[in-house]
């Protein structure tokens, strides 16, 4: 038995897709087959910003082995219209045109027509058979170069909204909104240290593993039916259903293993152009995008500029925050400035503060979720000058962070007011941590070495809708139904509530993700959301077929079901104690009473309680003369509520942890001045490596979270949030050099360096 | 399109004849002629590893190799590594560190970690660091994974 009087919660059964995944034989995406299966490759643009002056496509449809050729006119234009994706709302003709380029293309690898072929070299030689008569146009990359008068403007007809206001100018700028709350004027006035500093963020991309793909079959009765990797298999038929103006009743998406997605899988890209070709060529249709594909043409996460100035007193209170946030939406309107300026500063109780975000389009791909996204960005300038406030200070910067923590009835700029959180309880534990208390030598082998910490937050999103349908065999194991894909061990962690909730094993249970013609709406798996919401409903479930097994067991022992008691796994008739059972010796007798048992849940939980929060500490070593910079030793400390599956919150711990490594320290498109990425590849775009790193060490904190029937709160975002600035504070602990843009990469760290005299 | 050339190899211990066009990668026929859809395609160009297998007896990325190349060849894939009934202690490891979390990068790990112990059957951590740095993962950050393999050692 676990902690907390749990049976299954907190042990770390082995995962129930395990072995389908070690052996090779899970079925993911890109491994479908199909009879008479087509294979499609898509046309792409190699301007950053150009007008589309013609498509012809008559010679790419004449080669041998071409079965089809389709262009954004092969799309219903459709009118303007906001979509809440799970992660993002997104304007639906902007989604339309991101698949297909109608008019204009706004980025280099802009999608503008679709080839299906016997098999995919010769889908691809045809891609370079079409051909695209372009007008170049002038184009602009950078946030705070498309927010100046007379930059290359992305959407003619785009007129700038100003606090909830929409105003004649248009410009480049989507979106300005503000948080105000206090004075900050009359804050910085009772501070006795003031410090303001400026930071950019590049653009940076999820990275995962398993590339896009899509297969449409499109049959005689206009069915369609897309297998694919996503996150939400309902926000794709929503997708589908919009794009392609179809009723959502003739579309049915059947989710396939997942090979990583951090927000990235969410909005579809080829799918619509599958169905398409699928629908003119009768046949189904395969499309996998190629790596670099994936860079230049799928949502990265945005590169940004911020302003932050803090302010505090001698006795080391903060007094007043104010930031400037512009962030890089990409070709269309929706990056994820809102959720970064809900972030920024948040793990504090400040009680003047000032945000100003700025939503921005650029010629770049449409910017996407990337785990907790805006955060990071932000997290990256809150943490380096709440460091530098320590510093002036005198004070410790875990203590100065627990002295101004926030807590239960702490109000967040952007509005809400935290329930019961564990920021102070996460930072405490990071100060009292044994590596933060261990000593570190600032030299060894001629280079220096340094130690940083920094905190994050990440609200998890809404609880969200879930379904699970549940049918029990006559052996007492359970089958499991869900809509939410899972991405990393979800099933899992599913499956144990309801065996908690029923007094099973884990193993007991057996989840499968199914279709969206299967299971009820569920949303994406993404915003921390899955082990909460999904959980949730397992919850639900497990007390849906607690009350049903009474019944069953009134019918067999002939009493009265309120009299029927369920205690540590077993069912009980108060007045004798002769009439009992397990689950397991029910559901043997139970189809005899009532047919079998099954049962259906949806919930929708009213909001997902307070968010997580997590504190790092790392070590590092830095080489003056390259600039390298290596991990000697990383803690992450986080408050995961209630931990399911140790193993697995430790795991996204950790996994979030790596991606916010490599953020910092060196990955970022890079642009030439012809806009367009010149590192689109796995060789050249440098994710960290085993070689890189050290082993991650993690300290899960549990504070247990109101709104879940267990207490758990979301995990999987906010270990990325700390890093990049984490890794800041402990590169000037080594050389007393502050570096303010990401990535710190070695060629930055030297000529930071050698600028400061560091 | 070009003409097919017909390839005899041995496959996880059986002898597979393919037909395929010289341009085809060992990786496309391995996936979509042999349906061994265990060796992933992350890149197509010999940088994440998600493609590894064995080829007389050499870790390869198998989208760096061609398929008429693997003719009179020996290959091993994942799915000759192990099954549900018979796991290598490698895949029996990977399932009890939780090593995995989306699972694509997988096959490819535990094929690159089976030639590091078959050819160094008790390396150091730093060992097993160096050997599989041609392997990305992205969901995990190495941790668990580098653990699995400590574990899976003759010596550990
Ligand atoms: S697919 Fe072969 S190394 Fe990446
Ligand atoms: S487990 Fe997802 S890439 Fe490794």
């Amino acid at each position: 038995m676990s902690q907390n009087g749990h049976k299954v919660i907190g042990t770390r059964p082995i995962r129930h897709d395990g072995v389908d995944k070690v052996t090779g034989r899970a079925i993911y995406g890109a491994d479908i087959q199909l009879t008479g299966l087509l294979y499609g490759a898509i046309k792409r643009s190699p301007h950053p910003h150009a007008r589309i002056k013609s498509i012809d496509t008559s010679r790419a449809e004449a080669h041998p082995g071409v079965r089809a050729v389709v262009t954004a006119h092969d799309l219903p234009q459709i009118a303007d219209k906001l979509a809440d994706l799970g992660e993002a709302i997104v304007n639906l003709r902007d989604a339309s045109n991101n698949v297909l380029a109608y008019g204009k293309v706004l980025y280099k690898g802009h999608a503008v027509a679709g080839v299906a072929a016997v098999n995919l070299h010769v889908a691809q030689e045809a891609v370079e058979l079409i051909d695209v008569e372009y007008e170049p146009l002038p184009h602009v990359t950078g946030v705070l170069e498309a927010m100046e008068d007379g930059a290359p403007i992305l959407h003619e007809d785009m007129k700038t909204t100003s606090m909830g206001e929409e105003t004649d100018k248009v410009s480049n700028i989507a979106n300005h909104f503000q948080h105000k709350m206090g004075e900050p004027d009359d804050g910085f006035a009772e501070a006795d240290v003031v410090v303001e500093r400026e930071f950019t963020t590049q653009t940076v991309h999820q990275g995962y593993i398993e590339t896009h793909n899509a297969t449409a079959l499109w049959n005689e009765e206009g069915q369609l039916t897309i297998w694919t990797s996503t996150q939400g298999a309902f926000s794709v038929r929503d997708q589908m259903s919009e794009i392609l103006q179809m009723p959502i009743s003739k579309v049915k998406i059947v989710p396939l293993e997942i090979g990583g997605g951090f927000g990235g899988k969410i909005s579809v890209y080829l799918d619509p152009v599958a169905a398409l070709l699928s629908k003119k060529t009768g046949h189904p249709v395969k499309m996998t995008m190629t790596r670099d594909e994936v860079f230049e043409g799928t949502g990265p996460t945005p590169g940004s500029y911020l302003k932050v100035k803090m302010g505090a007193t001698n006795d080391g209170r903060l007094t007043a925050a104010t930031a400037y946030m512009a962030y890089e939406a990409g070709a269309y309107p929706g990056s994820p400035v809102g959720a970064g300026a809900g972030c920024i500063f948040t793990p504090y109780d400040i009680p003047n503060v000032q945000i100003d975000g700025y939503d921005v389009c650029v010629n770049k791909p449409k910017t996407n979720a990337y785990r907790a996204p805006g955060a990071t960005n932000a997290a990256f300038a809150t943490e380096t000058v709440v460091d530098e406030i320590s510093e002036k200070l005198g004070v410790d910067p875990l203590e100065f962070r627990v002295k101004n923590g926030a807590k239960e009835g702490t109000r967040r700029a952007d509005g809400p007011v935290h329930p019961v959180i564990g920021c102070i309880e996460t930072t405490e534990a990071a100060l009292n941590c044994e590596h933060y208390r261990s000593s570190l030598d600032k030299t060894a082998n001629g280079k220096v070495r340094g130690r940083g910490v920094a905190s994050g937050y990440w609200f998890n999103f809404n609880g969200g809708r879930s379904a699970i349908s549940v049918s029990i065999n006559p052996d007492g194991t359970i089958n499991m139904l869900e809509g939410s894909t899972d991405i990393g061990g979800s099933r899992a962690s599913i499956a144990m509530q309801l065996a908690e909730t029923i007094g099973l094993e884990a193993t007991d249970i057996k989840p499968y993700v199914v279709d969206t013609d299967s299971i009820g709406y569920t949303d994406v798996t993404g915003g921390s959301r899955t082990t909460f919401g999904t959980g949730y409903a397992a919850h639900a479930t497990g007390q849906a077929l607690i009350r049903e097994m009474k019944e069953r067991a009134s019918k067999l022992w002939d009493v009265p079901a309120d009299a029927i008691d369920f205690a540590d796994g077993v069912f009980s008739y108060r007045d004798d104690a002769e009439k009992r059972g397990t689950f397991k010796e029910l559901a043997s007798q139970a189809g005899d009473a009532g047919g079998p048992v099954v049962a259906q849940v949806s919930t929708n939980p009213d909001g997902s309680g307070g968010g997580a929060f997590a504190t790092h500490v790392v070590d590092v070593e830095v080489d003056r003369e390259t600039g390298k910079v290596d991990i000697l030793r990383y803690t992450a400390v986080q408050d995961a509520g209630t931990a399911i599956h140790p193993s697995y919150v430790e795991g996204q711990m950790q996994g979030g942890v790596v991606q916010g490594i490599g953020w910092g320290l060196n990955e970022e498109y890079i642009y030439n001045d012809a806009g367009s990425m010149t590192n689109a590849s796995f060789l050249d775009y440098r994710m960290p490596t085993t070689l890189d790193l050290p082993m991650i060490e993690t300290i899960i904190v549990e504070v247990p979270n109101e709104s879940h029937p267990y207490g758990v709160r979301g995990v999987g975002e906010v270990p990325i949030v700390p890093p990049p600035a984490a890794l800041a504070n402990a590169i000037y602990d080594a050389t007393g050099v502050r570096l303010r843009d990401l990535p710190m990469s070695p060629p930055r760290v030297q000529q930071a360096l050698a600028e400061n005299g560091g | 399109m070009s003409k097919k050339v017909h390839v005899q190899t041995n496959i996880n211990g059986e002898a597979v004849d393919f037909l395929c066009e010289p341009r085809n990668s060992l990786l496309e026929v391995l996936r979509d002629e042999l349906d061994l859809t265990g060796a992933k395609e992350g890149c197509n160009n010999g940088n994440c590893g998600a493609c590894n297998v064995v080829m007389d007896g050499r870790l390869v990325n198998s989208c760096c190799v061609l398929g008429v190349e693997a003719d009179g060849c020996e290959i091993t894939t994942i799915e000759g590594i192990g099954a549900a009934a018979n796991l290598h202690p490698l895949q029996q490891k990977f399932l009890e560190h939780a090593a995995l979390q989306c699972g694509i990068c997988t096959p490819g790990f535990i094929v690159s970690a089976k030639a590091l112990l078959d050819s160094n059957p008790n390396p150091s951590e730093d060992e097993v660091r160096y050997w599989l740095a041609g392997n990305l993962c992205r969901c995990t950050g190495y941790d668990k994974i580098v653990r699995a393999v400590l574990d899976a050692r003759n010596g550990a």
